[in-house]
């Protein structure tokens, strides 16, 4: 199904899809999508969502289960609080992607803004998986609790990060591709030893991530990565008086 | 000779050691004397097992029961369970010289600062010794110029809806005309023709606040829901996420959306009542939540998806909330997720602008603004910070009713007012103020058992509230601890509709804001302007 959205409110787009959605329909395409926000938002469906133009701000935000793929690039927000699915921009997003994201799967051809993958957590087999194809600004990771988060920075003229990388890190894993700075890790992360399970499984998300967006795996797969995890379990454990 | 040999001893150490020796001898003296009566005391050893502080021991050498009273909390558990009544719980009488700027207090922390270079802790709502502006509101009642009338026997209203509603509706008018047995007559219908916002509907204006899984326990949390449902009225899972078996429970939830985003997913949305964003809470304005690690365990890891033993970290701001119009974007984004079904609330604490921030709120689209005062209780804040921030309450709802009704937007938001309302006079006191219904936390901790010790941030309640260790849980019976909420909240609200009967007021719609019916006694100028309230002795 394909739904205009040029001149569509956020509501109108929605509950279009919605309907859509509670009719059987499970592929729907949306076309001259002109920063409409909260599409998809708290959706939960087995539909696969095209979305063509930009994605406005909390684009699958609550969601849990569609998979949404934007051929254009997305604002702030996306995947706010995501729960299960999966999301592929194929292009770069805003600020603050997958804000307290509990599953699911996410993937940026391009760069991310501040605060990338903040605080996302898992539990047992709810673990989401962040992967940003270019670069991501300061605060990436921050307050993360669990999940996984790959970093590629394949735009080489760029700085693959900014500073701050992990703070107030307390769970979860992070890989980037090269090498970053100590002066740009938290203060709560530290790189940490590359194990042969750690290739396994950033093959397995390469992989999906190079098929998603026509890469070539193997120019990618060349450069080692460095693992970051979080120093404690309680970074702010030992500052107040019992 | 072994005493000598000791001083020979001692007189040989080293500077050094004595200063290490100095630092390991705590500065600090108990907070509070148990005293155990010899001749009541039959040595069953509950007092042993009911404290999880560790304050009584059984000495089997001597076999006595000993008590240390740096441990005693003055939790008063051992007290109450003790079956003989054979302990008492007093205030230390430790003579530091009297002195009203170094208070022992004051001393006592400085030393426990000095000790291990921590922020302080605490737990419930401030302490401090500051004026209490409900004591010093009096309430008007009927005699001779106005009836008063009797609760007992004519109905009064008490039921309450949150949320929206609109500045104008609509109705359309039939009317036909039909025979009757000799003369024509007439009917009228009026068919509402404005679709209204979702509202929440309470049999009385009283809300459990917020109080997350986590920092209490699952079976306060059951207590509380069981109550909400019986008495028709509301609980607040806080920021914590809501244990599936509660699911059950939805349609007298309400579930926190806060910065830490613990629990929440769709389900958690759908199932609700109705979804509040917490900015903020009354007892640490400003600052985030860490929910210590000792609280952690592998139920809290599971319903808010961290690895067990960690302290749970809500960021201080939302991190998608730098400003009012990123306020609406969440605020959409949840009623989008749950298809504008349900009233949607803001939580802020009272600080000093806090009319137009809830004017803000209002603006972003918010259904409901909940205000928590300078009192509100926490199961964890820095002392400073839950003694030294934000305003009494009673001030905030007169400013922010005051301003809604200014700004012709008060019809827009109900206002739920919070933090530390101690009983139904208080309530009363803040809907005449301006609020549509408040939040209750501390006084129905307390009616479940609570002693206000303050330590909830240690994870040791000796009630079972505010704890997760399993042997201190089973300690709460959820039953008859709703029963003593559902009476709670029966006794207020009959007490609510006894003082409005003696205004001559017979539905809470018109007590509301309905600040002539107050007067300040002992209030500075100031104070009473804010409030909007006369003096006491001055005439409507
Ligand atoms: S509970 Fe009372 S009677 Fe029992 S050991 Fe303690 S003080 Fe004695
Ligand atoms: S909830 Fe428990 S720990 Fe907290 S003040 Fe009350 S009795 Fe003390």
């Amino acid at each position: 199904m394909i739904i205009n959205s040029q001149n569509l409110t956020h509501k109108k787009l929605n509950e279009k899809i919605r309907s859509a959605v509670k009719s059987g329909i499970n592929r729907i395409e949306l076309k001259n999508v002109n920063g409409q926000r909260y599409i998809a938002s708290g959706l939960k469906a087995d539909v696969n969502i095209k979305i063509y133009g930009t994605a406005g701000n909390d684009l699958g935000s609550f969601m849990s289960g569609p998979e949404i793929n934007v051929f254009g690039n997305a604002q702030d927000c996306v995947a706010n609080t995501m729960d299960a699915g999966k999301i592929v921009v194929h292009g770069s997003v805003g600020d603050i992607l997958g804000y307290g994201m509990r599953g699911g799967k996410v993937f940026i051809k391009d760069d991310a803004g501040y605060r990338a993958g903040i605080h996302i957590k898992s539990y047992k087999e709810m673990v989401p998986v962040i992967v940003i194809g270019g670069s991501v600004h300061d605060f990436f990771a921050e307050y993360m609790a669990g999940g996984i988060i790959i970093l590629l920075g394949l735009d080489r003229n760029k700085k693959i990060a900014g500073n701050f990388i992990g703070t107030g890190m307390h769970g979860g894993t992070i890989y980037i591709r090269g090498k970053v700075e100590t002066y740009q890790l938290g203060k709560e992360v530290s790189t940490v030893k590359f194990e042969e399970t750690d290739n396994e499984l950033i093959k397995k998300y390469l992989a999906e991530f190079c098929s998603s967006f026509n890469l070539d795996y193997r120019k990618i797969a060349t450069q080692k990565f460095t693992k970051l995890k979080a120093l404690h379990h309680r970074p702010y454990g030992t500052i107040y008086a019992y | 000779m072994e005493s000598s040999a000791s001083v020979l001893c001692k007189s040989s150490v080293s500077v050094q050691c004595i200063r290490k020796a100095n630092m390991k001898k705590s500065l600090l003296f108990p907070d509070f004397t148990v005293t155990r009566d010899p001749d009541k005391c039959i040595q069953c050893e509950v007092c042993v097992r009911q404290c999880a502080f560790d304050a009584h021991s059984f000495d089997k050498e001597a076999n006595k029961i000993e008590t240390d009273n740096s441990k005693c909390v003055s939790c008063l558990r051992c007290a109450t369970m003790c079956p003989t009544g054979a302990i008492t719980v007093s205030e230390h009488q430790q003579n530091i010289k009297k002195n009203k700027n170094w208070t022992e207090k004051q001393l006592k922390e400085l030393y426990k600062q000095s000790e291990t270079g921590g922020i302080l802790l605490t737990g419930m709502g401030t302490d401090k010794d500051y004026k209490i502006i409900w004591d010093h509101i009096l309430l008007d009642a009927a005699q001779v110029t106005n009836p008063s009338i009797d609760p007992l026997r004519e109905p009064m209203e008490l039921r309450t809806y949150l949320g929206a509603k609109p500045d104008r509706i609509e109705f359309r008018v039939q009317s036909s005309e039909f025979r009757g047995q000799n003369k024509k007559l007439r009917t009228t219908n009026y068919e509402l023709q404005t679709k209204l916002p979702p509202q929440l509907k309470l049999e009385t204006p009283i809300l459990f606040s917020a109080m997350s899984y986590g920092a209490i326990s699952l079976n306060t949390m059951r207590a509380l829901a069981r109550a909400a449902d019986e008495c028709g009225i509301f609980y607040n899972t806080g920021e914590g996420g809501l244990p599936k078996e509660l699911y059950k429970y939805g349609k007298n939830t309400i579930v926190q959306v806060a910065s830490g985003r613990f629990g929440v997913d769709s389900d958690y949305l759908d199932v609700a009542a109705a979804v509040e964003i917490k900015v903020g809470q009354g007892a640490k304005p400003g600052i985030g939540g860490h929910l210590p690690g000792e609280k952690v365990t592998e139920e809290i890891s599971q319903t808010r998806m961290i690895p067990t033993g960690t302290d749970a970290l809500s960021p201080a701001p939302h991190h998608d909330i730098y400003s009012i119009e990123d306020l609406s974007q969440l605020i959409y984004s949840i009623k989008e997720a749950t298809g504008y079904k349900k009233p949607l609330s803001v939580k802020v604490a009272a600080v000093h602008n806090i009319a137009a921030i809830a004017s803000g709120i209002v603006r972003a689209g918010a259904d409901i603004v909940a205000i928590d005062g300078l009192r509100g209780g926490t199961g964890a804040a820095p002392t400073r910070i839950r003694d030294n921030v934000g305003i009494p309450i009673e001030l905030a709802i007169s400013a922010v009713d005051s301003r809604l009704r200014e700004e012709g937007i008060r019809n827009r938001a109900s206002i739920i007012a919070a933090g530390g309302f101690r009983n139904s006079a208080d309530v009363v006191k803040a809907i005449a103020l301006g609020a549509d219904a408040v939040y209750i936390g501390t006084a129905a901790l307390v009616a479940m058992g609570c002693h206000l010790c303050q330590k909830c941030y240690t994870g040791k309640c000796n009630w079972g509230i505010a704890t997760q260790d399993p042997y201190l849980v089973k300690r709460l019976n959820p039953e008859i601890a709703a029963r003593r909420l559902v009476n709670l909240i029966k006794a207020w609200s009959h007490e609510i509709k006894e003082i409005m009967g003696g205004m001559g007021i017979n539905a809470v719609e018109s007590l509301r804001g309905n600040r002539l019916r107050l007067r300040g006694f002992d209030l500075h100028e100031n104070e009473l302007k804010i409030l909007d309230i006369k003096p006491a002795g001055e005439s409507m």
